[in-house]
């Protein structure tokens, strides 16, 4: 992963360092690729490539345990015969459907690399902890992980009834008293923000008595630690189990975000935060916040406090600078970034009633028509007040990112105003009014970039040739032969991020998930090298048809099949065996209260439990 | 259809603050409509002189106190009903019963006048003065609920039930069973749910709780009609009824699946018998739903003992000769029980013997309904339609539309025929719904059905439907349902019911 990220050095270097047993693999290289090929078929040892072998040899030497590739492990192990391993003390049958389901069977995103055994460890709550192990860069001072730590207790014991008293276990079991975790880099990130760069890698080691989770940051502890919990199961007397496993872990794109769009309805605080919380449970790690549009303006600014006063629905329909410090926090402590959208210079119409003469007049013959366009390119007034402007939301967001837009500017309204008609005379631009906004696209960059922020724009702005900084991010979302648009964003040099396949609010009747998950994002003509410019992806909710009472079982679990693509290898495409994993992870999200819809028939042990 | 028409007449001061949801049939309002103010404190219903009910009549008594809450909310702010003294008095509701079953079972008029309360910026809830008269295009509004490709929890269809009020929706069709799973608990066979439901303990429904749908749905005017479909769609009845299925074959060997119900044995129509004759006991509405839908044939015609019953009877190599043996029998079963029944539009299309009274329930869109509509009024039996209202089918955009534009009576036949069509209903199937997003799914599209069945044919100009509709939904979500919105806008009160 690390050698995918060539323009981003910072990322390499910490996929470079870690866990022990880390293998380094290249794309295609494809780790379990090969083996994988043949979908249900054993462990083919003679078929892993190098990297892998390697990777297997060095896990056997520390665990004396045979490696299989995660791909395989549904078919191989826990199902039909058993591993060659002498100490079997319990023969699993397969779980009822929507029961409660081994650990394994519910992985989502599936791991990279996971080994797991049929011994199984027993957890008692009242005993088990989550620790900073011996050697840990992080301690008890580490607020992110001591709330996550707290977290995932609550998620894997939180549920259940087991401080009944007089509770007796049903077999003496192995247990699994702690879990242990280990922050390698010097500088753990407790108090620091995600960033592309971060190291999201993690190495959990589950033997009894205790087991390690080991990370170079925070973040891969985050990740890891939901694995974890993942893997933690209750059986029919209510023992909370784990099996003995061991998992190599890190993810195949570095940018895995979820789109809200807060403009077209507002979202109240609560569906934001929950959604949050549901990102993590899939381990994307961006919330690409589509913040203000054409509708409304929620966004309430400190320096123009008239966009919101005006924009926004009403009074009650904004964010205050509290409440983005709030999502802000919330998604830090859940390792994910938060990208705001300021669209410009298309998509604006609430603009126009809080901040006068943003908006390009639009004329009807002689006279303005009373409508309002695109932002004004041609006025230095509007160049004062974005350099403002995008000065506050460089500061009140702390990602290296802002998304600008730039998407469906339509021209008929520049078209039809003297003024810019005899400005693009001026300078030269003939009737090419494309040039005209790449012309103010060029000043925006300017600006922002004046913050030592980094951009995204939507693919327009690199279609229409205006000049980017070379790190700029091309977001492509254009369904129409998006892997042609990515041939070309990134042979020109520009990185790139992928929504095109991945627009949810395109509901259809059925399983659409699988159409999601059956996209392969660098299935596009190019280079090794362009190929690793693509940098990950977004599942995007448009918000036309969507607001608080619908937005999430709109969203879990498709987005869920978009994580998992973004996240595990390339080669974890089998659709049964995802629809396995996906409903029994959809279930665990239900137990934790996102209200998930189903992918069909069937049912949860613990139902949502309604309004 | 005329005959089955209820009657409602409401007169009062009143008038529209918004439009009303599904529009009435007819609303006078004064040039000059006063203005009246509603103080919470001081307002009451009452029944009127005259009325031919009276405190007493549960169904109002208890819709009283459901309106009031629904009208002032549960959080109105301190003080807020004084400034009272001024001019005009507070009014008294009065529901002039014209009719005394009628009013008694569908306070219908109450949801009217719930939507015509508007509240100013002051906070002082008021109506207009108004009059109306309304009453139902068709008597037969129903919607179904599948609650066996998934389970429903009671609050979820108790909720589903409020809100079909607020529509003026009159019946829900509960598909309780199907292949997936049976979460019925009889008493006569508890096996059936012990063996065919998702989780015998939790994903059932027990006799209280179907007692507390049917009560609840009565108190809201609202008829529960139950679906036992038979002899397809009945996987989940295997389990807990030994030898009810047929037994599929492979070759000269049961290849250990079942099929459909076996229709050739007596120990089957025994256990219908007994079966019914509880279903028919605990639900009381003169209906019952008999399915009879999706019948394959293939499991039969493996089994040996299913052809050589075949020939036995004659019935050459013609399978549906053998559903309509079956059906026969069930639909003579459910006669001697005293009950009326509904089948899906198969039986019907298979020509199996029916009483004239039969409803046949028009759900497939080939042949084009239309066509059926046509065919099943003209052979003289009642006609119920869903075929345009599939809910569970969902596509990208205002799909509201199309379910909105249907004209149930708009089929070739006489007048006579036209008379035949006694309604129709939204179906929300259960493949890919559930609690977690049913109310969303279902609200406020199943609204577009409900005007349609419960307004005049004419009502059906879209842009004002979509200003009524947008605004009828910002009223489901100040109730505090998970309607979700028809396109970008928002509501005063959003939905925070997390």
């Amino acid at each position: 992963m690390g050698a995918r990220c060539a323009p981003l050095p910072r990322h390499e270097a910490a996929a470079g360092g870690g866990a022990a047993a880390r293998p380094r693999r290249s794309r295609d290289g494809g780790g379990g690729a090969a083996a994988a090929g043949g979908g249900g078929g054993g462990p083919a040892e003679g078929r892993l490539p190098s990297a892998m072998g390697r990777a297997m040899g060095l896990a056997g030497l520390l665990l004396g345990l045979l490696l299989v590739p995660a791909v395989l492990l549904s078919t191989s192990l826990g199902r039909g015969d058993p591993p060659p391993e002498p100490e079997l003390e319990l023969a699993e049958g397969p779980p009822a459907a929507g029961g409660v389901a081994a650990g394994e069977d519910s992985l989502w995103p599936l791991p990279q690399w996971l080994r797991t055994s049929r011994r199984q460890l027993q957890l008692a709550p009242d005993r088990f902890q989550v620790v900073h192990g011996a050697g840990s860069s992080a301690g008890p001072g580490c607020g992110l992980l001591q709330d996550a730590f707290r977290r995932y207790y609550e998620y894997m014991f939180g549920h259940s009834r087991w401080r009944s008293p007089g509770r007796r276990w049903p077999f003496v079991r192995r247990e699994l008293s702690q879990l242990q975790v280990v922050i390698a880099a010097p500088e753990p990130g407790c108090d620091s923000y995600p960033r592309l760069a971060s190291s999201e890698a993690y190495h959990l080691t589950i033997t009894e008595p205790v087991a390690i989770l080991k990370a170079d940051e925070v973040w891969g502890a985050l990740r890891g630690l939901e694995t974890f919990s993942q893997l933690v199961h209750e059986d029919d007397y209510g023992s909370f189990l784990v099996n003995e496993s061991d998992i190599y872990d890190f993810p195949r794109f570095a940018h895995r975000g979820i789109l809200l769009d807060t403009s077209r309805h507002y979202l109240p605080l609560k569906s934001i935060l929950t959604n949050l919380d549901a990102m993590a449970f899939n381990k994307f790690n961006v919330l690409h916040w589509h913040i203000v549009d054409d509708q409304s303006f929620p966004y309430q600014s400190i320096y123009f406090p008239e966009l919101s006063n005006k924009g926004a629905y009403s009074y009650n329909h904004i964010y205050t600078p509290t409440d983005v410090r709030l999502v802000i926090e919330y998604a830090r402590l859940r390792g994910i970034r938060v990208i705001p959208e300021f669209d410009t210079p298309g998509h604006t119409q609430s603009w126009g009633k809080g901040q006068k003469d943003l908006l390009t007049p639009c004329y009807n013959g002689e006279q303005p028509s009373g409508s309002f366009g695109p932002v004004n390119p041609i006025l230095n007034s509007t160049y004062d007040f974005m350099t403002k402007f995008f000065k506050e939301i460089s500061s009140v967001f702390p990602d290296a990112y802002i998304h600008l837009g730039g998407d469906e500017v339509s021209f008929d309204c520049w078209k039809s105003n003297p003024d810019v008609k005899e400005f693009m005379k001026e300078q030269g631009f003939g009737i090419d009014y494309a040039k005209l906004e790449s012309y103010y696209i060029q000043k925006i960059l300017d600006i922002v970039s004046s913050y030592n922020k980094g951009y995204v724009v939507w693919q327009e702005v690199f279609d229409n040739k205006a000049q980017l900084k070379p790190d700029t991010v091309v977001e492509v979302w254009m369904a129409n032969n998006y892997a042609h648009e990515l041939s070309s964003v990134t042979k020109a040099g520009f990185t790139a991020i992928l929504a095109a396949p991945w627009y949810l609010d395109y509901i259809s009747y059925g399983q659409d998930w699988k159409k999601y998950y059956s996209v392969e994002p660098l299935n596009f003509p190019g280079s090794e090298k362009q190929k690793k410019l693509l940098i990950g992806g977004e599942a995007c909710l448009w918000g036309e048809f969507v607001d608080a009472t619908n937005l999430t079982p709109r969203l879990w679990p498709r987005a869920s099949a978009v994580g998992e693509r973004l996240w595990s290898s390339s080669n974890v495409t089998d659709l049964q065996d995802a629809y396995k994993r996906l409903s029994n992870h959809r279930c665990r999200m239900l137990r934790r209260g996102i209200a998930a819809e189903p992918l069909f028939v069937g049912y949860c042990a613990h139902e949502a439990r309604g309004w | 259809m005329a005959a089955a028409r209820a009657l409602l007449l409401l007169l009062a001061a009143l008038g529209p603050a918004a439009a009303v949801w599904p529009q009435p049939l007819r609303q006078l309002s004064p040039p000059a409509a006063a203005r009246c103010p509603l103080p919470p404190g001081r307002f009451r219903f009452s029944y009127a002189a005259g009325s031919a009910v009276g405190p007493g009549c549960a169904v109002l008594d208890e819709a009283f106190q459901r309106y009031r809450a629904l009208i002032f909310g549960a959080a109105r702010p301190a003080g807020e009903a004084r400034g009272e003294g001024s001019g005009r008095g507070a009014p008294t509701l009065f529901g002039i019963c014209a009719e005394r079953v009628t009013v008694c079972g569908s306070p219908a008029g109450l949801e009217t006048f719930s939507q015509l309360v508007g509240r100013d910026e002051n906070g002082t809830y008021y109506v207009n003065e108004t009059e109306i008269v309304d009453f139902p295009r068709f008597p037969h509004r129903g919607l179904l609920l599948d609650t066996s490709r998934h389970y429903l929890p009671l609050k979820a269809i108790l909720q589903t039930l409020d809100v079909m009020a607020y529509n003026k929706l009159n019946v829900f069709h509960w598909h309780i069973v199907d292949d997936p799973s049976f979460p019925y608990e009889s008493f006569t066979f508890p096996e059936l749910s012990k063996q065919g439901a998702f989780n015998a303990m939790t994903h059932v429904y027990t006799a209280s709780d179907v007692q507390a749908v049917i009560e609840y749905a009565r108190l809201r005017g609202i008829r529960v009609i139950a679906e036992f479909d038979t002899p397809g769609h009945t996987l989940s009845w295997g389990p807990g009824a030994p030898d009810l299925l047929t037994p599929c074959y492979l070759g000269k060997d049961p290849s250990g699946t079942y099929g459909p119900i076996n229709p050739i044995l007596n120990s089957t129509y025994q256990f219908v018998t007994s079966l019914f004759q509880e279903v028919g006991a605990v639900f009381p509405d003169y209906f019952l739903h008999l399915g009879g839908d999706e019948v394959d044939f293939t499991c039969w015609k493996s089994n040996p003992q299913i052809r050589a019953f075949m020939e036995e009877m004659g019935f050459g190599e013609d399978y549906t000769k053998l559903e309509s043996f079956y059906i026969q029998r069930l639909l003579d079963i459910i006669s001697s029980l005293g009950k009326g029944y509904m089948v899906w539009q198969e039986v019907f299309d298979n020509g199996a013997k029916v009483r004239p009274d039969t409803i046949i329930h028009v759900w497939k869109n080939s042949p084009p309904y239309k066509e059926e509509m046509a065919n099943v009024t003209k052979a003289g039996y009642r006609a119920l339609l869903s075929a345009p209202w599939y809910l569970n089918r969902i596509s990208y955009g205002q799909d509201w539309m199309a379910a909105y534009q249907v004209e149930p009576l708009d089929f070739t036949g006489s007048p006579e025929q036209k008379d035949l069509v006694i309604g129709g209903e939204a179906c929300m199937w259960g493949e890919y719904v559930d609690v977690t997003n049913l109310a969303p799914r279902l609200w406020p599209r199943a609204g577009a059905v409900a005007e349609r069945l419960w307004s005049n044919a004419t009502v059906r100009n879209l842009q004002d439907a979509y200003v009524r509709l947008a605004s009828f939904r910002c009223e489901l979500l100040r109730r505090g349902v998970q309607a979700q919105p028809l396109f970008v806008g928002y509501c005063d009160h959003e939905f925070d019911g997390f």
